[in-house]
């Protein structure tokens, strides 16, 4: 188990890394297929993994001139309580919706990738 | 700031906020385009601001979802540590390898996923 953790973490990192994805992508379905994990555990576990590794980009980025420090934290005061919305709505409605439509956003991601040379999260 | 800009922002943080929630994802997704589109934000610094702005979403997500209790904390430890060292080799290795081929076989890998989990 924690070994399989341990390899969801280096590879979502590693793609991460390569294409410019964020981690929630890979976290989740790892957490869900690989650890069987249910699709709101494994969302809100896969939101812990991704603060360090969001810390460590967003330092690497300013050493790279690409952080706007002010705006990035604004619009990140502005999101918490809208944050907060997303978990209480995902805790109040079906799981089966929620899986849909994880499914529809990693289509969407996928669909993003094949389709450009500079993909995003 | 100009106070359209200052919408636009809070905008941003809101559709950022309820996708990261309802997702447990940064909420780069909504982010990034949305940077470029409507604040003229080049490519990278969207998505380096856009790390910062998750750092926060993201902590904020994850203390309600610890409220409710859904968090295995043991194995988001797991995952997220290593990851960091993966982010460091994967910029590593995007100089070193095929990188549309990777690209294609990390959709393809997406996209079995979304099967796996509609299918169940």
């Amino acid at each position: 188990m924690s070994l399989g953790a341990i390899a969801i973490g280096f590879v979502a990192g590693a793609i991460a890394g390569m294409f410019g994805v964020g981690g929630g992508v890979v976290f989740v379905p790892g957490l869900v297929i690989l650890l069987g994990l249910d699709q709101v555990d494994a969302e809100a576990t896969s939101l812990l993994a991704i603060v360090p590794v969001a810390i460590v980009g967003a330092y690497r980025q300013s050493g790279y001139g690409n952080l706007r420090l002010r705006e990035g934290l604004l619009v990140g005061a502005l999101a918490v309580p809208f944050a907060a919305l997303g978990v209480v709505i995902v805790n109040a409605i079906p799981e089966r919706a929620i899986e849909l439509g994880f499914a529809a956003l990693i289509v969407y991601v996928a669909i993003g990738l094949l389709r450009s040379d500079a993909p995003r999260e | 700031m100009p106070r359209s800009r200052t919408l636009k922002l809070g905008a941003i943080a809101a559709a950022a906020g309820v996708f990261s929630g309802l997702f447990g994802v940064g909420g780069g997704t909504v982010m990034v385009p949305l940077f470029i589109l409507w604040l003229g934000y080049e490519e990278r610094e969207a998505a380096g601001t856009s790390l910062a702005a998750i750092v926060i979403i993201a902590g904020a997500a994850v203390i309600v979802q610890l409220i409710y209790g859904n968090v295995h904390v043991g194995d988001g430890l797991l995952v997220g540590v290593p990851a960091v060292g993966g982010v460091v080799a994967g910029t590593w290795l995007q100089q070193r390898v095929p990188r549309r081929k990777l690209q294609i076989l990390f959709a393809l890998l997406l996209l079995a996923s979304a099967v796996k989990l509609v299918i169940g």
